[in-house]
């Protein structure tokens, strides 16, 4: 194995890379924890966020629906950086008048709670679309045959609709995942320390700019190759007991 | 007539009034004596933000439609690159190819011999060519996935039809397979625009001027943090309602039977 890397002329790349002190690998890596921590939770948020908001899109009042309708119109056009940049000023500036109006002091909100909290509302908008189409391609025999039986709404949205629309709409989601874990990369412009602006650190401070951009690179397309696997599996599982779609069988 | 009648209903008539409110308390109560010093700034970083989105959207575009028939018809020596860049654009971080272009690149042009004494250096300095590449790629690699669903899934028919006219190979493809593939996939690609404008405040970050380094050197000049990044948001809210209406106006000239 040496003998290929000294070979290839590639000792000094894979000594920045190493994971004990003077190399940078630890600090990739815990990078990536950081921007998989946020991509798990700002994914949890948005799809909270979406299934409220696509039931409010199918089923609220006038008002609840424009709101909603300006919400995901407003977020969708408007650049993730930008949104970032807004949101954690005016979220901060809120919790902050908020803890001093109750006799606290400054509060320091946590990078990883500020990413979630920003990134989560921003793929709640996209969430809100996905699963509002998802729901609405659902033969509303189903969700009849449901209220027949007397279901109650939330064991109705938990055993009829989720279930029904899954198919629908693991695609739109497994897009949406990949869109979140990439979009931890913008957070680096606001400085915080996920695996771009690691990568980015560890580069500027020893010119290597080429080794640990394509390191981070292949970090993140691993990241990306195992998810969309990942979700490929799951739309099988969701798609189990369908019967096959008319294009698929040749 | 119809959608006047609609935005009338009492409750859209108070949001109305309320954001009417909220505009006026706006103009009236925030800061906005820095707006004249900034407005050419602001102008020239809006005309960048146009140049930078129309150059990587047409010559992307024009990338991809190889790509994308590459994928999908060539030999595999074709495909298989074509598939990989596809990959790799699509699952990397947008800003972390553009750093990669930039600084990576850019680290690398230097320790080629004679190159400073070249006509190309004035270039190969400034950040433009590498945004310019970085977007550019951008798009290739998401517009050349969407390009690969499109022509695959031209009727066959019609490809038929066209080579019983006797129409060459090239013909058959700018006059018959490429408008049909276009016309299928109008609005992925007037989603995938909207989505590249988001994309280009990530150049600011390699020192060009456009509108997002302008709104951010206002803050930093001024500590005004609130007023210039609301209107910041108003401007790409502006030019992506014009982007959409463009497309929408282009899906509605296409003749359809529904």
């Amino acid at each position: 194995m040496e003998t290929v890397i000294d070979a290839l002329g590639l000792t000094d790349s894979f000594q920045l890379l190493s994971l004990s002190p003077p190399g940078w690998g630890m600090n990739l890596l815990r990078g990536l924890a950081n921007s998989v921590k946020i991509a798990v939770g700002a994914y949890l948020l948005g799809l909270v966020i979406g299934l409220f908001g696509a039931y409010g899109k199918l089923n609220g009042g006038p008002i609840t629906r424009d709101l909603l309708a300006i919400y995901t119109t407003v977020v969708r056009a408007v650049p993730e950086l930008v949104l970032i940049l807004i949101l954690y000023f005016v979220g901060t500036d809120l919790i902050n008048k908020a803890s001093s109006a109750l006799g606290y002091g400054r509060v320091e909100i946590s990078g990883v709670a500020a990413g979630i909290g920003v990134l989560g509302v921003v793929q709640g908008a996209y969430a809100t679309e996905i699963l509002r189409g998802a729901i609405k391609a659902i033969p509303v025999g189903q969700i009849e045959a449901a209220r027949a039986f007397g279901m109650p709404a939330m064991m109705m949205m938990r055993r009829v609709t989720i279930p029904a629309m899954l198919s629908f709409a693991i695609p739109g989601l497994a897009n949406l995942w990949l869109i979140a874990t990439k979009d931890t990369a913008l957070l680096a412009v606001v400085g915080f320390s996920e695996l771009t602006l690691e990568t980015r650190q560890a580069a500027s401070s020893t010119r290597a700019y080429m080794t640990f951009f394509l390191a981070a690179g292949g970090l993140y397309l691993i990241m990306t190759l195992i998810s969309t696997f990942a979700f490929s599996r799951i739309e099988k599982w969701a798609r189990r007991g369908e019967r096959p779609m008319s294009g698929d069988a040749k | 007539m119809n959608s006047l009648r609609s935005l009338l209903v009492p409750h859209r008539i108070v949001m109305m009034v309320l954001f009417a409110a909220f505009v006026l308390w706006c103009a009236l109560s925030m800061r906005w004596d820095w707006l004249p010093k900034y407005l050419p700034l602001a102008i020239e970083g809006i005309g960048n933000t146009l140049l930078l989105l129309a150059v990587s959207l047409v010559v992307g575009f024009l990338l991809a439609v190889p790509i994308g028939f590459a994928q999908a018809f060539g030999p595999f020596y074709l495909a298989w690159p074509a598939r990989i860049f596809c990959t790799v654009i699509r699952g990397t971080p947008l800003l972390l190819q553009i750093w990669l272009i930039y600084y990576g690149l850019g680290s690398l042009f230097p320790q080629i011999e004679g190159i400073r004494d070249s006509v190309f250096w004035p270039y190969l300095r400034s950040a433009w060519p590498y945004a310019f590449v970085a977007l550019t790629l951008s798009v290739a690699g998401y517009e050349g996935e969407v390009m690969r669903g499109a022509l695959k899934g031209v009727n066959r028919g019609q490809l038929e039809a066209a080579r019983a006219f006797g129409m060459p190979r090239f013909m058959l493809f700018r006059r018959v397979w490429l408008p049909l593939a276009i016309r299928d996939v109008l609005p992925t690609l007037g989603g995938e625009a909207v989505l590249q404008l988001k994309a280009t405040p990530l150049v600011a970050t390699i020192t060009i001027v456009e509108i997002y380094s302008v709104a951010s050197r206002v803050r930093q000049d001024t500590f005004i943090v609130y007023e210039p990044l609301l209107l910041l948001a108003v401007v790409y809210m502006i030019i992506a309602a014009i982007l959409s209406s463009a497309f929408k106006f282009v899906e509605n000239q296409v003749p359809s039977r529904r």
